[in-house]
This record gives C-alpha cells, structure tokens and sequence, in this order.
C-alpha cells in the first residue's frame, strides 16, 4: 500500500479546518492590511482604497505605536521574569520533603488561574485604590506613604505587573512542579552521598534537568504577556496618560472600537512578526543552552 | 467489506437510537431557524444601558394597545454596544428599532443603515418636530435627511452644594466663567484634599461643552479639518487646563475618583459637572436630609449664561427592519408626554419636547428646572461620523497639558494634527462624491 496517499488522507481533515479557520483568515487580514478598510468601505466597497504598505509605515510613524510597544516590553521585560520566579520558587516549597497540606496550597495558589480576569481585575482595581485600597493601607502601617497606583502613569505598569503575576503563577508552577517531580530521587541521593550542599543540589541537579520546562515555560509566557490586553482594558482603561496601552489594547482601540480594520491588521501583522522573532531567538539560544 | 453480524435486537436499539439523535439534531436546527426568522408580529428592540430596565415597564401598555405586536428586548451594556451595533450591521442581523446615541448617529447614518423618518413624522399626530428643542432634533437630521426621533436628553451642567456656596457669601450659583473661577478659588483646599470641582480627565463631555460654548465651530471647512487651534477653542482648554493648575481639580480619571456621589455629599467637591441621570442618582445615596444641601444650575459661559451639549439618545428604525410599520409605532408611543413622564419617573431620564416636561413630577421639581433652562441653550457636536473618534483623542490630548507636559497651544495644534488624521478619508470621500454631502455642517 501506497504511504503517502493514505497519509495526506489522515492528515485532511485537520489540514483542512486549519486552512478554512486559520489560514484563509490570516491571509484575508493581510490583504486587509493593505487597503484602508474602514466604515466608509464597510458602507460601500467602492470606497475601499488599495494603499500598499502604508498602514505599515504610517504605524511606525506613530508615537502611540512605539509607546504601546514600549508599554508591552516593559511588561514582558519585568513580568516574565518575575512571573517564573515567583512560580518556580512556589514549585520548590511545594516540592519539598517538608512542606504539609500539600494539595491546600497547590488549590490556593492555583485559584487565581481559573477565576475570570475581568472579575479579578475589578477587585484589584479596589485593592489598588489611592485613597481607600488596602495596598495603600498595608503600606501605611510600614511607614509608606500612599502611593498612587492607578493614577501615577509610572506606577500603574508596576501595579499591572504584580496584578499579572499573581494571576499567572499557578499555572506556572504546576507545569514545574511535575517537572520537579520528573527528576529522579537517585541524582538527588548521589548528590548527598558526594557531600553536595542544597545550593548545589539545586544549581547542577534541579535547573539543568527543569531546563526543558523552564524553556517551554517561558516561551509560552512571553507569547502571553505580548498579548497584554484584558488586564489595562479592566483595571486601567490604557490610563493614566496612555501608559498603559499595550499593543493588542492599540489594534482593539483600532479594529473594534473605531472600525478601521486596515490599520487594526496591520498592527496585528507587526505584533506577530516580533512575537516570531522573539520565540525564534529563544529556542536559538535554548537549544544551545540545552546541547552545552 | 462485509458487514459484522449484529444481533436483530442490537441491531433494532441502534437503529433507534441512530433515529433519536437525527429527529433531536433535526429539531435543533429548526428551531435555530425559528429563532432567526422572527414572524412579522415580532419586533426586537435594543436598548443600551440603564434604559433597558425602565423600558421593560413601559412595554406591557404598548402590548396592550397593539394586540399583534410582540416586542423582544435586548439590553447592550454601553461599553460594547457601539461594537454591537456595527458587527450587527456587518453581520446583516441588525434589530428592527433600537436606542441610539445621537454622536452615533451620524456613523449609522453615513453606512446607510438606518431607515429615513421624514415621511413618517409628517402625518404623525403624536411626533410633532416643533415640540421637540430643536438643537436636540437637529442632532437627528443627517446631510439633509431625518434619521432619529429624539427619546431623551442628556446635557451636562452644574451640580453644586448651595449651603456651602452660601457659608462662603455665595448666593446664587455661578453665572459666568470669572464668578465660577471666583467660586473655585474660595473652595478649594488641595492640602485638605478638599477640591472645587471633580473633572474626570478621561471623560471628554466637560471640555467638550465648554468648548461648545465658544462661537468658533470644532471642525471646519464642511467637516474636513479640524479647527482646535481656534481663539475660542483655546479659551475653553486654557480655562480647563487652568482649573487643574490652580488646585481647584484633582487629575484623576473617573477609575480613581470611586464613588464622587458620598464625596460631594461630604464636600470633598463643591462642584460636579456631569448629566441628568445624578439628580436621582444623588437622591438615591445621599441622605434625605441633604436634600436641601445641593442644586442644580446651568452652565456658566465665558460672558454670562453659556450653552452645553446637546446629547442624548435617539429611537431609529434599521433600513433591514422586517417590521417598520410596527417599529414606528412603538417610536410614536415612546414619544408619548405621559409615557416621557413614567420614563422620568422611572429613571429620571428627561424627555426631549416641551410638553412631557408639563407632567407634574418634572414641571415640581426645582432641580430639573435648571435643565429645562439649559436646553433652551445646547448646541449640537458636529455631525461627521469620526466625531466619536475626535473627541477621544481631543480628550487624550488635554489630559496630556492638564499633567504638564504640553502647553494649551502646543495641545491645540497636537488635537488638530491628529482630528486631520482621522479625517483623512472623509476629506478624500467628499472630494471624490461618492457621497452627496451638504457644505452647511
């Protein structure tokens, strides 16, 4: 029997509802990115022009856009970062010999994941309040003057970041744990017999054999954290000052409230070229960390 | 292939079973079709907002009185509703009537989804245009045609704490920009925390009406270019602007500012520039005893009384309508003055013609009475469909001179630059007429 018909044969049916439901639309909104589709066209395509590559150069002509992009590094440069470290050292703790009512704390730090970003973010947005939040308060009683969290446009970022974090870390750490529980208990014993302290146990055991998941881990963050949208969109509102405007909160301003889908695509084009590029140059270097 | 030997009893359950799941699948899709194609005696009607909790009391009357008509409601929250209203259209499932903001209206109009009204509103016995006032009918009239029947007005003015006016030697609430700034000054106490007035500053209505107040217009040349750098344009931002330099308004967005009603009823604004849905929103939180703490007034201008906006929400019936004649009706008994009255009592929305506002509850009330003066005196935004656009961005801007990081002209000029932007494609649809435009905007 003949391999490769009957291969193509298997593989139809998923090739063919990624064409129908991802290709073709990816290609529709790049030809979309070309035109100046707008209202206007959406009343009468005759009032669709072709503008070639203008969207793109009139983005980068854009103080907004290299302000959002600026906004959505940020957030990844701090916040993956921090996001994995605070999940992995929630892994380790949960991980340990010593640690009791195991399953209680992997519930309650994995809470955050399954509740609704919108709910949560509307509580934070209490929680942040200048005058009457608790963070405020808490600060208050060490001595810290308030702070003004959500008005501050130096500070709203850093309050969207901690809001991230903790909303993030559960899932982090699950996925790290069961890579913790992979490695075997033997190295671990070697390690103790060679006389290893818990410092280098955790430096030549633990990391290389959790780099795999580490990589996985951060890939698929930093791809999360470039989508930044729901966090500003609840709690901020891209405020105070625009600052905290990612480049997903732009194409929604663009596409959905303002109906201007040629630009909206152009800006989804650009936000997904540098997310490849990123990712790309991740797994590069990963994958040389890993063969060292 | 040879079929496996089933048992005849197995055989006969799959078979039924096999029958089952065709008959429900069958059954679903049918009823999927019901649901989309509504029959002619149906009418859905969208609604945004608050109005769709009060609505639902009016209707039963209006099912009473029209046997054959069945109205389906459906709610939009505000924040998708615009969204809602243009996939509908892409989407080809717009309803058969629904509410409408009257900045909307241009953009619904420009895409020609909207049904024109003139010839109806010519033989209605109850829709007479010459009842309504007529900035706010105007703002329903399109390049010339009629779109909208105007169901409620939304215009801001002052909301202001006259016993603390009064502590201060004030009598009578402001009646011009210097008195006001006047005002502003006595009652303020930033180191207090203690403010004049709260101006959201991501909430464009403000420096939108005091801009209205000025006699240049806010675009120019029919609609293509923006005219922000204008003496009188500046004048409003200088004096927003000001406002916030001089202490006499905290730079917060209305996120921060939480819950302005218990701080103006605890004096932390003496001011609140806002619409009329707070007249019962502050009866409804503060105590009855502060009742006689607060009041309202009309805006003040630059020189003497100034005018504001003429906003608000419209009913329209959708050109795909499948019911127009029923849809016309249920605009006719909206635009009722007994039924305004229920929907003022109900929600406090106040009625756009001159005689719903004779029913009692609002002809009583002596603080609607300053929004009945005011109408008298609103002027419209401009009519281009980007409108909604512009005054966002114009708003952005101005948050940017309010936090000191651009002067009022270095503002003016930016809000221009980026009105020119987006105007672009409409200043390229009227130079290429696909689109008859009148020039009198």
């Amino acid at each position: 029997m003949n391999r490769q018909p009957a291969a193509w044969l298997f593989l139809a049916p998923a090739a063919m509802v990624l064409g129908v439901f991802f290709l073709l639309p990816v290609m529709g909104a790049f030809v979309l990115s070309l035109t100046d589709y707008d209202l206007y066209a959406l009343a009468d395509l005759h009032n669709l022009r072709f503008v070639a590559l203008s969207n793109y150069w009139a983005l980068l002509h854009r103080p907004l856009f290299w302000a959002a992009l600026g906004h959505t590094v940020y957030f990844v440069a701090v916040g993956v970062p921090l996001s994995m470290l605070v999940s992995l050292c929630a892994a380790l703790l949960l991980h340990s010999p010593l640690a009791r009512c195991k399953p209680l704390f992997r519930t309650v730090l994995f809470a955050p994941v399954v509740t609704t970003v919108v709910a949560v973010a509307v509580v934070w947005r209490y929680l942040f309040n200048t005058k009457y939040g608790l963070v405020n308060y808490m600060l208050g009683t060490i001595g810290i003057h308030p702070i003004d969290w959500l008005g501050n446009p130096h500070w709203a970022m850093p309050a969207i970041i901690l809001f991230a974090v903790w909303k993030n870390l559960g899932y982090n750490m699950i996925i790290m744990l069961a890579g913790l529980q992979a490695i075997p208990s033997e190295l671990y014993e070697a390690a103790r017999m060679d006389g290893a302290s818990a410092w280098r146990q955790f430096r030549h055991i633990t990391l290389p054999m959790l780099a795999p998941t580490l990589l996985m881990v951060g890939i698929l963050t930093i791809s999360g954290y470039f989508q930044l949208f729901a966090e500003p969109y609840i709690i901020t509102e891209g405020g105070p000052l625009q600052s905290t405007v990612s480049v997903l909160y732009l194409m929604y301003d663009e596409g959905f409230k303002w109906w201007n889908l040629g630009s909206a695509s152009a800006i989804a084009f650009l936000l997904f070229a540098i997310m490849f590029a990123v990712t790309e140059l991740m797994l590069r270097v990963g994958r040389k960390e890993v063969e060292a | 292939m040879k079929k496996p030997a089933v048992p005849s009893s197995l055989r006969k359950q799959l078979l039924c079973a096999a029958w089952r799941v065709m008959v429900s699948v069958l059954m679903s899709v049918s009823l999927a079709a019901c649901a989309q194609r509504t029959d002619k005696h149906t009418l859905t009607f969208w609604t945004i907002g608050r109005e769709g909790e009060a609505v639902t009391q009016l209707l039963p009357e209006f099912e009473r009185e029209n046997p054959g008509i069945h109205v389906v409601l459906q709610q939009l929250p505000l924040s998708a509703a615009h969204q809602k209203l243009l996939t509908a259209f892409a989407g080809d499932s717009t309803p058969d009537i629904t509410q409408l903001g009257n900045t909307w209206l241009p953009e619904l109009a420009a895409l020609g989804a909207l049904e024109p009204l003139q010839t109806r509103v010519k033989p209605s016995s109850i829709i007479r245009p010459d009842d309504y006032f007529p900035s706010i009918w105007s703002t329903n009239v399109y390049e010339g045609v009629l779109y909208g029947v105007p169901w409620y007005i939304d215009t801001r003015l002052l909301f202001y704490r006259s016993d603390m006016l009064k502590a201060l030697g004030f009598d009578a609430p402001p009646r011009d920009w210097r008195e006001w700034r006047r005002m502003l000054a006595a009652l303020s106490h930033p180191g207090r925390g203690i403010y004049g007035i709260l101006l959201p500053t991501n909430e464009y209505e403000q420096l939108m009406s005091l801009a209205l107040q000025q006699p240049d217009a806010l675009l120019r040349d029919g609609g293509r270019y923006g005219n922000f750098e204008s003496v009188g344009f500046k004048r409003a931002l200088s004096f927003y602007v000001d406002t916030f330099r001089l202490h006499q308004a905290p730079p917060i967005t209305n996120i921060e500012a939480g819950n302005p009603w218990e701080e103006f009823g605890r004096g932390v604004y003496s001011f609140y520039f806002s619409g009329p849905w707070n007249i019962q929103e502050f009866r409804k939180r503060l105590p009855a005893a502060a009742e006689t703490q607060w009041n309202t007034a009309p805006l003040p201008g630059p020189d003497g009384p100034g005018a504001s906006v003429a906003g608000g929400s419209s009913l329209v019936i959708f050109r795909k309508a499948r019911n127009k004649q029923a849809a016309w009706k249920l605009i006719e008994y909206l635009s009722r003055p007994d039924v305004q009255g229920r929907f003022y009592d109900l929600l406090g929305d106040m009625p756009p013609r001159r005689s719903s506002w004779n029913q009692r509850s609002l002809h009583d009330d002596p603080k609607a009475q300053a929004f009945r003066e005011q109408l008298e005196r609103v002027k419209p935004t401009p009519p281009v469909p980007e409108w909604e656009q512009i005054a966002n961005e114009m708003q952005l801007v101005a948050a940017q001179a309010v936090a000191g990081n651009l002067t009022v002209d270095q503002a003016a000029a930016e809000i221009d630059r980026r009105a020119d932007r987006i105007l672009e494609k409409r200043r390229w649809m009227l130079d290429h007429a696909h689109h008859p435009t009148d020039e009198n905007l």
